[in-house]
C-alpha cells in the first residue's frame, strides 16, 4: 500500500492534476472524432494512440526537470535549430516544392518544429538576462533573434510554420513590455510589407488567398477545400448529424479529414452544440494556463509560459478559422485532437514545461 | 537559484506583466468570440442551405473533360487521334467481391485474360474509388446485353470515353511517345504546378516524347458543369455549364513519307537516324529502331507486353536517336579538319607521309592506321577522303584537347542540342579539365591520339552529330533542332508557326569550309570512303563514313569482325548533307554492331536523300543494299589505352 503511494506520487508529484485531466479530455475527444473521419480505421486511432502516449512521456519527463535546467538548453536548442535551418536551406530534400525536411542520415527531421519550442525559450532567456537594463536596443536584438529563423523557414517556404513562430516570438516580446508605440508601428510595417510578400508568395499560396475571398472561383481547384468543410460545418446545424454519421465525411466529401481538416468532421458531426463544448474545454485548459503564468516566479518562466499558452491559441485560431473559412488554408493542425505525431509531441512538450513552472517550489519573494 | 534573480521581481514590473497577460487574454477571448460568431453563422443562419448541399449532394459539380489535341506531320498526315468508344468499367471500392464480379461479367461480355492482367495492374496503382476500364471499344451488342444484365452489377458501369490512339505505331513512336493513366507521381507534380484542378476527370497525360513535352498545349482546358440531382443522385437540371476547351494541335516538321523511307531502309537492322533541315534546324526523319507499339501504354500495359519490350536484347523502348551515346568514330574528322584550318595548325597543301601508323616522340608506341602500310602522301582532303586515321593522330598532338573541346564544342558535341523533346543526354566531349574532375588524372597525348578519330573518350548521340553536320552544311548556323512546327488553335483553327530559333552563328573562313565541304563530297565518289553510296547520284552528296568501336582490341590484335559476338561488332556510321552546293536535308545515321559506315550506313543516307530530293527511291540503292557489301571501308580498333 504505501509503495503504491510512492509510486503514485513520484508519478503525480510534478504533474498539475487540473491540466492533466483538460489535455487527456480532449485527447479522447480527438479518437473519437478520428475514429469516425478515418471510416472506423482502428489501425489509425491505435496510431495515434501511441503517439499520444509517447507524446505524455515526454511531456512527464519535462515536467520533472526544474526550470533552471531548462534554461540552459535555451541557447544550445536556438543555435541548433539554425544551423539545420540552414542546412535545410542548403540541403535540404525538396517536397511539393518546398524545402522543409533535412535527411540526417538515419531519418528525416523538420527543424522549423524544433524551433517552436526553441524561440520562445530562447527569447524568454534573452530577457531575463537582460531584464534589469531592458532598452529599445534589446528589443531590436531580441527581434534580431526572431527574424532569423522566421526568414529562414519563409524562405522555404512554409508560410504557416513561420507565422505561427513569428507569433511565438512576438507574444515574448509583448509579454516583456515592448511599447505599445512600438508595436503600432510594427503593425503599420506588416501592413506596408504585405504588397512586397504578395510578389514573393509561392503561385500556390497567391490562389489559396484569392480562394479565401471568393472560393466559388475555383470550385474544383483550390476552393475545393474551403467549400466542402464549410458546407460540412453548416449542414451540422445546431446539434449534428451524429457520430459516424457525416455524410461530407463518410463519403469522402472532407479533404484531409484526419489532419488539418478534421474540426470540420467534429463540427459536422456534433454540431453546435458540439462546438461550444470543445471551446470551452480549450478556454479552461487555457485559462489554467493563463494562472499558471501569471503565478509563475521569474521573468523567463513567465515568459516562457505566457509564449506558450497564447501560441497554443493561436493554433486553434488558426486551425478552426481557415477549416471554417475566415482565413486562408496554411496548413496547421488542431492542437490535441488532429492526427499526426510530431504536433502531439511538440504540444505536450510545452505543457510540459508550464507544469513543470507551476510544481517546481517557487521562488520566496523578498 | 541565484539571489540577483530574487531581486528583480518587483512589483510593479510583475503588475505589469499581469496586465499585459490580461490584456492577451481579452484579446484571445474576442478571437474565440469570432470563430464562435462565424459558426453560428453556418450552422444556424445558414444551415439550411449548407444542408441543401450537403444532402445528397445535391450540387455536384463535374468536370467536362477536354479533346486532347491532335498531332500531324508536316503534310497534315495523322500520327495521333482520338476516337470515341464506349467502356465497361469498375469502380473496386463499390463492389464487394471483384473476382466473382469479374468471372460474372466475363459470362456476358468478352473479357481476355490480357484484359484481367492489366485490368489487375491497374487495380494495384488506382484509388479504390477510382473508375477503373476493364474492357475498352465494346461492340453495340455487348452494349445491349450489359444494359439488360444492369442490375446485376452494382458498380460497374458502361462509359463513352474518348480514347487516344497512334495509328502509326513504331514507325514515330520514339517520337510521339504516348500518354497513359494519371499516377500518383503525376498527381504531385500536377499540384505542384498548380495544374492539378485542369486535370479533374482527365485519366491520362502524356509521359514521354512528344506527347510529354507538349502536355500543356494538348489537353486543354476543363470545363465544369454544376448539376442539381436528387436524393438517388439522378441529375434534375443543370445548373450552370462551363464548356471545355479543347487542347491546340500539333503540326509537327517531320516529313512521314521520309520517316517511312528511312524506317524501310533500315529493314530490321537496329540503329537510329535523325534527319534536320539545315535552314531552320526543323526535324524532317528521326528513327530509333527499334520502335515498339505505343498504342499499348495508353490504357496501362499488361505484365506479358511490358516484360517482351523491356527484357528485349533489342532495347525497343530506348530512344537511341535521342539518348544513346556512341563513339563518332571517323564522323569526328571533318570538325578536326577544320578545326586545323581555322587554327592555323594545317594548310591545305601541307602533306606528310603515312607508313601505316603514328608514334609520339620519344615513344615506341605505335598508333596504327586503319590501313596496313599507310595511304602514302596524304594531305587534307585525301586525309578525308580515304578517312586517314594517321593524318589526325599527328594533327591532334599539334592542336592538343583543349584546341579540340573548345573549338569542336561549338559544333554542339558533349552538349544538349535543346530539342524540344525532353530526356536528351549530353554525350562527352573531353577535355583536360573534364578528366581531372572526372578521374582526377592528368590529360595524357596518349588520350588525344584516340580522340581525334573519334574513339577514346568521345561519345556522342545520333541527334547531336546531325546538328554538327547540320552546321556544317550551313556554313556554321546552329538552329535549335525542333520537332513542332505549328500550333493550331483547335477552337479558332488559327495557326500560329513556331519560328526558328537561331541559337549562334559560327565565324568560319569561307575559303576553309570549301576545302573540308569539297573533300566531303568527294568521299561519295569514286575512291572515297562511301563510293558506293554515291554512285549516280542526281544530287551533289557530301557525307563522311565511321565506324564506331563497340570493345577494345589489344594491343598488336587485329579486328576480325566473323570472330567476333554479334552484338560486340562494331557500330556503322555516317554523316551526310545533299545537294552539297545548297543544303536542304542534313542527317547523320548510326547502325548498329553491322561494321562499316560506308557498306550500311551511307546506303541508307543515300535512299533518305533520293526520297527527299527526287521522291522516289533509287533503284541502284536498292540494288545496292541487295547485295553483300565489299568491305571498302575501314575499320578503327585500338588498343585498350
Amino acid at each position: 500500500m504505501d509503495d503504491i503511494k510512492k509510486i503514485w506520487h513520484f508519478l503525480t508529484r510534478y504533474i498539475d492534476s487540473f491540466l492533466l485531466i483538460g489535455l487527456l479530455t480532449l485527447m479522447a475527444v480527438g479518437l473519437i472524432v478520428l475514429y469516425s473521419a478515418t471510416g472506423a480505421n482502428m489501425a489509425r486511432v491505435s496510431n495515434q494512440v501511441i503517439n499520444m502516449l509517447i507524446a505524455l512521456v515526454i511531456m512527464w519527463l519535462v515536467a520533472n526537470i526544474p526550470l533552471q535546467q531548462i534554461m540552459r538548453l535555451a541557447l544550445p536548442m536556438y543555435i541548433l535549430g539554425l544551423v539545420l535551418l540552414v542546412g535545410v536551406a542548403l540541403f535540404g530534400e525538396i517536397n511539393n516544392g518546398a524545402r522543409r525536411w533535412l535527411n540526417i542520415g538515419v531519418t528525416r527531421i523538420q527543424p522549423s518544429e524544433l524551433m517552436k519550442i526553441a524561440i520562445p525559450l530562447m527569447m524568454a532567456w534573452y530577457f531575463d538576462k537582460h531584464e534589469i537594463t531592458l532598452r529599445l536596443k534589446d528589443y531590436i536584438g531580441a527581434t534580431v533573434l526572431l527574424l532569423l529563423p522566421v526568414l529562414l523557414i519563409l524562405r522555404q517556404p512554409d508560410l504557416g510554420t513561420a507565422i505561427l513562430i513569428a507569433s511565438s516570438g512576438f507574444y515574448v516580446l509583448f509579454l516583456a513590455g515592448l511599447s505599445w508605440r512600438i508595436i503600432a508601428g510594427l503593425m503599420v510595417t506588416v501592413a506596408g510589407s504585405l504588397p512586397v510578400f504578395w510578389t514573393v508568395m509561392h503561385d500556390y499560396q497567391r490562389r489559396r488567398i484569392i480562394t479565401l475571398l471568393d472560393p466559388s472561383q475555383d470550385p474544383l481547384g483550390a476552393g475545393y477545400h474551403t467549400i466542402q468543410s464549410s458546407i460540412a460545418i453548416g449542414s451540422g446545424g445546431v446539434v449534428g448529424k451524429g457520430w459516424q454519421n457525416g455524410t461530407q465525411t463518410q463519403l469522402d466529401f472532407l479533404p484531409e479529414q484526419s489532419t488539418d481538416f478534421i474540426f470540420a468532421v467534429f463540427s459536422e458531426e456534433f454540431g453546435l452544440m458540439g462546438n461550444t463544448v470543445l471551446l470551452l474545454l480549450y478556454l479552461l485548459v487555457i485559462g489554467r494556463c493563463l494562472v499558471i503564468t501569471a503565478n509563475a516566479s521569474t521573468q523567463f518562466t513567465r515568459l516562457i509560459a505566457g509564449s506558450i499558452t497564447l501560441t497554443f491559441c493561436t493554433y486553434i485560431f488558426v486551425n478552426m478559422g481557415m477549416v471554417s473559412g475566415i482565413l486562408p488554408i496554411v496548413g496547421v493542425p488542431l492542437p490535441l485532437i488532429s492526427y499526426g505525431g510530431t504536433s502531439m509531441v511538440t504540444m505536450l512538450l510545452g505543457f510540459g514545461i508550464l507544469m513543470s513552472i507551476q510544481t517546481h517550489p517557487k521562488l520566496v519573494k523578498t | 537559484m541565484k539571489q540577483h534573480v530574487e531581486l528583480r521581481n518587483h512589483p510593479a514590473e510583475l503588475h505589469k506583466f499581469r496586465l499585459r497577460l490580461s490584456i492577451s487574454a481579452g484579446f484571445v477571448l474576442i478571437l474565440f468570440l469570432i470563430l464562435y460568431a462565424r459558426f453560428y453563422y453556418l450552422q444556424v443562419m445558414q444551415q439550411e442551405h449548407y444542408q441543401t448541399l450537403a444532402e445528397a449532394n445535391r450540387i455536384s459539380i463535374s468536370p467536362l473533360v477536354p479533346n486532347r489535341g491532335l498531332i500531324y506531320d508536316r503534310s497534315g498526315r495523322i500520327l495521333a487521334q482520338n476516337y470515341s468508344a464506349y467502356t465497361l468499367e469498375v469502380i473496386p471500392s463499390q463492389i464487394k467481391d471483384l473476382e466473382a464480379t469479374l468471372n460474372e461479367l466475363a459470362d456476358i461480355i468478352e473479357i481476355t485474360p490480357t484484359d484481367r492482367q492489366r485490368f489487375k495492374k491497374l487495380l494495384k496503382e488506382s484509388k479504390r474509388f477510382k473508375s477503373l476500364p476493364v474492357r475498352s471499344r465494346l461492340t453495340d451488342e455487348e452494349i445491349a446485353t450489359f444494359a439488360v444484365n444492369r442490375y446485376r452489377f452494382p458498380g460497374v458501369e458502361i462509359k463513352a470515353r474518348v480514347l487516344r490512339q497512334y495509328p502509326e505505331k513504331e514507325i514515330v513512336s520514339h517520337i510521339v511517345g504516348y500518354i497513359s493513366r494519371i499516377n500518383d507521381q503525376d498527381l504531385d507534380q500536377l499540384e505542384n504546378n498548380g495544374e492539378l484542378h485542369n486535370y479533374r476527370g482527365s485519366q491520362h497525360i502524356g509521359k514521354i516524347g512528344i506527347e510529354q513535352s507538349y502536355e500543356k498545349q494538348l489537353h486543354g482546358i476543363t470545363g465544369f458543369e454544376e448539376v442539381e440531382t436528387d436524393a438517388a443522385g439522378r441529375s434534375i437540371r443543370v445548373l450552370s455549364r462551363t464548356p471545355p476547351l479543347s487542347g491546340s494541335n500539333l503540326i509537327l516538321s517531320l516529313d512521314l513519307g521520309l520517316q517511312e523511307a528511312a524506317e524501310k531502309a533500315f529493314g530490321d537492322r537496329r540503329g537510329a537516324l535523325v534527319a534536320l533541315d539545315p535552314n531552320n534546324g526543323e526535324v524532317l526523319a528521326f528513327v530509333s529502331k527499334p520502335g515498339y507499339d505505343n498504342n499499348l501504354f495508353i490504357g496501362g500495359i499488361d505484365q506479358e507486353n511490358w516484360n517482351l519490350l523491356n527484357k528485349s536484347i533489342d532495347r525497343p523502348l530506348n530512344n537511341r536517336a535521342l539518348r544513346g551515346v556512341y563513339p563518332p568514330g571517323s564522323t569526328f574528322k571533318p570538325f578536326m579538319a577544320l578545326a586545323a584550318l581555322e587554327l592555323g595548325k594545317r594548310t591545305p597543301e601541307y602533306s606528310m607521309s603515312d607508313p601505316g601508323f603514328f608514334s609520339l616522340p620519344g615513344v615506341d608506341r605505335r598508333y596504327r592506321d586503319w590501313k596496313p602500310g599507310g595511304h602514302g602522301r596524304v594531305d587534307l582532303h585525301k586525309s578525308l577522303v580515304v578517312s586517314c586515321d594517321t593524318y589526325y593522330y599527328s594533327l591532334a598532338n599539334d592542336l592538343g584537347i583543349d584546341n579540340i573541346h573548345s573549338f569542336i564544342g561549338q559544333f554542339g558535341l558533349g552538349k544538349r542540342t535543346g530539342i524540344d523533346i525532353e530526356g536528351e543526354v549530353a554525350g562527352l566531349l573531353p577535355s583536360s579539365a573534364w578528366k581531372m574532375s572526372q578521374y582526377k588524372q592528368k590529360w595524357y597525348a596518349g588520350d588525344t591520339i584516340s580522340v581525334s578519330i573519334g574513339q577514346g573518350y568521345n561519345l556522342a548521340t545520333p541527334l547531336q552529330l546531325a546538328f554538327a553536320t547540320m552546321v556544317i552544311a550551313n556554313n556554321g548556323k546552329a538552329y535549335a533542332p525542333r520537332l513542332v512546327k505549328q500550333i493550331q488553335n483547335s477552337q479558332t483553327g488559327e495557326v500560329e508557326d513556331i519560328p526558328a530559333k537561331l541559337l549562334y552563328s559560327l565565324n568560319l573562313k569561307p575559303k576553309n569550309l570549301e576545302v573540308v565541304k569539297n573533300a566531303l563530297v568527294d568521299v561519295t565518289r569514286p575512291g572515297g570512303t562511301a563510293a558506293k553510296a554515291g554512285a549516280n547520284a542526281a544530287y551533289t552528296f557530301a557525307g563522311k563514313t565511321g565506324t564506331s568501336q563497340v570493345i577494345a582490341i589489344k594491343q598488336g590484335e587485329r579486328y576480325n569482325e566473323k570472330a567476333i559476338n554479334e552484338r560486340h561488332r562494331d557500330h556503322a556510321m555516317f554523316i551526310a548533307y545533299a545537294p552539297a552546293e545548297n543544303p536542304k536535308i542534313a542527317l547523320a545515321v548510326l547502325v548498329e554492331n553491322t561494321g562499316t559506315g560506308g557498306s550500311t550506313a551511307a546506303p541508307i543516307a543515300r535512299q533518305v536523300f533520293d526520297y527527299f530530293l527526287l521522291g522516289k527511291p533509287s533503284e541502284a540503292a536498292i540494288a545496292q543494299l541487295a547485295e553483300p557489301a565489299a568491305d571498302h571501308d575501314h575499320h578503327h580498333h585500338h588498343e585498350h589505352l
